[in-house]
């Protein structure tokens, strides 16, 4: 049997199609449409799919499939399952690390950034099934109730992941928001949509049911109005500086009132880059009430 | 064909209500000035508007009082006083001491508590039994709960410190005039704030009121400042420069527009906004209780309650006997005098109101709904709306689906456990939810599954400052009362 090569004498590499992550899918957008993405030394690195508003409302709908059976698994599940987007994510660290720096990092930027993202997973994995005890409460009403009040994920959260730190901006924006039992849309940064996707592999084989975290791969500027202005989703969320789009965000979202979560300041490579308090921001607060039969043992004591 | 068992409960009488003798209580027990002026910086001020409108008592309609109309020049001195007193006084005073003036104000509305009932029946019409036994006492509860906040913040967010966020602008309803008013001025004060508080237009008086306490307990100028108005007065406080944090009660109309005009600044927002809570009944649900739960949760305050129960669904096999005794209690609830205290359902609050809930009774006739009134006498003054059901709604009905602010109820039935569940979460809103049954696991199923802040299991308007209350969706967000009711007025830090 003769090899083949090609002229250079070296064998043929296979490159990867960038597709988009929609209910557990890679499809290319509907559009048709693409972009290409370079680096710094204008290389081109992949010809990527320019998302566009319909892509994103399938997306939601995707979502909002998914936010039903994701918010009401186990908490405990749920931990397993970020854990093991860690593990998948340490299996396949040489890839990330070489798409890093394709995308202008350096070895060791490139390498800290993996690391850091892993350890940020493990970290929330942990929150999965504690946070709630932190931040619940049995409330001494005055009257004779069982009273208490309870974080509840918020629903459906589209969020345009930060520019810069695009692994690890994207993780830091996902893992809370799936950590407290959310789904969401999140677009990848736009200059360095490279690890976005190839995350999306990485939660394809985690056992992240589809739907949970779609990843879409496209321009800011065109889909931003969309992820606003959406009557199906629950909470923006926007991590860049640029007061126009804050501006924008914050008056769509009043549409159906959706909770808007800026975080254009957080140092995502920080302690401060992770906390509970990330997980709080997209929940809401339920209080139930439960009367105490008072009747047969009204009178009894201790 | 299952054989149709016929229940065992009997019709309970109510037949000797209708002989009571009236029992007003006197008007003379509280002193109603003829004109009220701003609160500004510790002092009544006259507004630099130099207008002034009158508020009058929806059950009579005669006018009790002339009340001040702030305007932005008002409303400019009222945020400078309040930055001043939040930079100089509030946020330096020892966290300890900043208590003892809210447990003043707290201990002052107690003692007051006749002469607020009775204002605040007067002013907004609702029965004077349940301003007296719910609207102040729970108003003084909110100040005397918060103020013990005021030194233990520190333990109310692990991990963090908190700082006050400065000057809150605080716009409430007429519904629950005095207890909104402590809901806004408690959290924030105990929180380090200082507060520029605008009551509703119709409903200013105990707000007022409340303002003579606060000069009263010597609580330092501009602390909290009450400035009277209406809907261009709130916007004045919404679009003003020097506010950082707008706290808002009201219509999910408005909280939008609320939304929309902060949006370029760096204003934090709560908002509790409508709502169309779904009551639902079980057939092995203890059915007495059940319909007077009903009862309550959509006649209270002549259901100008923003999570009243106003969409009932019944399951199929109890439907008939629950809209059959529904009907006969609705035929003993007492529609008349706010200040009698026999009475159980007051004056709706204004005229413009009035026009809304029976715009919505004729959209529902409209709409093919079974319309059932009750028949009871009504004053031939004032205005009032007999307390009404709908039968034969479809779940895209407009009564179904909006929120009329009035007595009236939309009725419909459900066979399973997951229709219902459907049903209820299919509306804008998540404000709050009524569960009716006798089976706690099938209880703890709805209570986690109904998407809404509030969830009351085999009761229903049931209110504690201990208890945070909020919404989900299009009711807003933020909570109010308890532990995460500081949030609303804190920066971690």
């Amino acid at each position: 049997m003769t090899t083949v090569t090609n002229k250079n004498n070296k064998r043929l590499e296979i490159l990867k199609t960038y597709k988009i992550y929609i209910d557990g899918q890679f499809v290319r957008t509907e559009s048709g449409r693409y972009y290409i993405a370079t680096n710094s030394k204008k290389e081109n690195l992949a010809n990527v799919c320019l998302g566009s508003r319909k892509d994103f409302r399938d997306a939601v709908v995707a979502a909002r499939n998914a936010f039903g059976s994701w918010s009401t698994r186990a908490a405990f599940n749920r931990a397993q399952i970020l854990y093991r987007i860690a593990e998948m994510l340490e299996g396949r660290k040489a890839q990330f690390i070489d798409e890093l720096i394709k995308q202008d990092s350096t070895k060791t930027q490139a390498e800290k950034e993996v690391n850091l993202c892993i350890d940020r997973l493990i970290y929330y994995s942990g929150w999965c099934d504690k946070f709630q005890q932190l931040f619940s409460s049995v409330n001494p009403v005055a009257s004779p109730h069982f009273n208490f009040s309870v974080p509840e994920p918020m629903g459906v959260i589209a969020a345009i992941a930060p520019q810069n730190n695009s692994l690890l901006g994207l993780v830091s924006v996902i893992a809370p928001i799936i950590a407290g039992g959310n789904s969401c849309i999140v677009l990848a940064s736009a200059t360095m949509p490279l690890c976005a996707v190839t995350f999306a592999e990485v939660l394809n084989s985690s056992d992240l049911p589809g739907g949970v975290v779609n990843i879409l791969t496209g321009k800011v500027a065109e889909l931003v109005s969309y992820f606003s202005d959406h009557m199906d989703v629950n909470a923006t969320v926007y991590c860049e500086a640029d007061f126009a789009t804050q501006k924008m965000i914050k008056e769509k979202s009043a549409l159906n009132i959706k909770r808007v979560l800026l975080y254009n300041k957080i140092k995502w490579t920080d302690a401060s880059g992770q906390s509970p308090y990330f997980i709080m921001d997209l929940q809401e607060i339920k209080t139930t009430w439960h009367p105490i039969e008072n009747i047969g043992g009204a009178k009894a004591g201790y | 064909m299952a054989k149709l068992v016929k229940n065992n409960t009997i019709k309970l009488k109510f037949d000797s209500v209708k002989n009571f003798a009236p029992a007003p209580e006197s008007k003379k027990a509280a002193k109603i000035d003829p004109q009220y002026d701003l609160f500004i910086n510790g002092k009544f001020e006259r507004p630099m508007s130099k207008k002034y409108f009158s508020t009058i008592n929806p059950a009579t309609e005669e006018k009790l009082s002339m009340i001040a109309e702030a305007n932005t020049a008002d409303v400019n001195k009222a945020v400078k006083a309040a930055r001043t007193a939040y930079d100089k006084t509030w946020k330096k005073m020892p966290t300890a001491e900043r208590a003892k003036y809210i447990y003043r104000i707290a201990r002052m509305i107690q003692e007051r508590a006749r002469e607020f009932a009775i204002i605040e029946t007067l002013d907004g019409g609702k029965p004077i039994r349940e301003s007296r036994d719910f609207d102040v006492p729970t108003a003084a509860n909110h100040f005397f709960y918060y103020a013990g906040w005021a030194d233990k913040l520190e333990y109310a967010f692990p991990n963090r410190k908190t700082t006050p966020l400065g000057v809150a602008g605080q716009i409430i309803p007429w519904n629950f005039p005095l207890l909104m008013a402590a809901w806004k001025i408690a959290p924030a004060l105990a929180c380090g704030n200082t507060v520029v508080l605008k009551p509703a237009e119709n409903t200013s008086l105990t707000a007022l009121k409340l303002a003579e306490i606060i000069q009263e307990a010597d609580v330092p100028p501009g602390v909290v400042n009450i400035i009277t108005g209406a809907g261009v007065t709130g916007a004045a406080i919404v679009n003003h420069a020097d506010i950082n944090k707008i706290a808002f009660t009201g219509s999910t109309d408005v909280g939008k527009i609320i939304q929309r005009a902060i949006a370029g600044t760096n204003k934090k927002a709560t908002l509790e906004l409508g709502g169309k809570a779904a009551n639902i009944i079980f057939e092995d649900a203890p059915l007495d209780q059940a319909v007077e739960g009903v009862i309550n949760g959509i006649f209270f305050n002549q259901g100008h309650v923003c999570c009243a129960g106003s969409r009932l669904y019944v399951q199929e096999s109890v439907f008939n006997e629950v809209v059959r005794k529904l009907k006969d209690r609705l035929e003993t609830l007492i529609v008349g005098d706010p200040m009698d205290k026999n009475t159980d359902i007051g004056a709706i609050n204004s005229k413009a109101q009035l026009d809304i809930i029976n715009k919505y009774i004729k959209i529902g006739l409209q709409e093919g709904a079974e319309m059932y009134q009750s028949s009871c006498a009504m004053p031939k003054k004032g205005f009032y709306c007999r307390p009404t059901l709908f039968t034969n709604v479809a779940q895209s009905n407009r009564i179904a689906q909006e929120e009329i602010f009035g007595p009236v109820l939309a009725i419909q039935s459900f066979r399973t456990d997951d229709e219902v569940i459907e049903k209820a979460n299919n509306t804008a809103y998540g404000l709050s939810a009524g569960v009716w049954s006798d089976k706690g696991s099938k209880i703890f199923n709805l209570t986690s599954k109904l998407r809404a802040g509030v969830i009351w299991a085999n009761t229903f308007n049931k209110f504690d400052p201990t208890s945070p209350f909020g919404g989900y969706k299009e009711s807003g967000y933020g909570r109010e009362g308890g532990l995460h009711g500081l949030s609303a007025y804190i920066n971690l830090v």
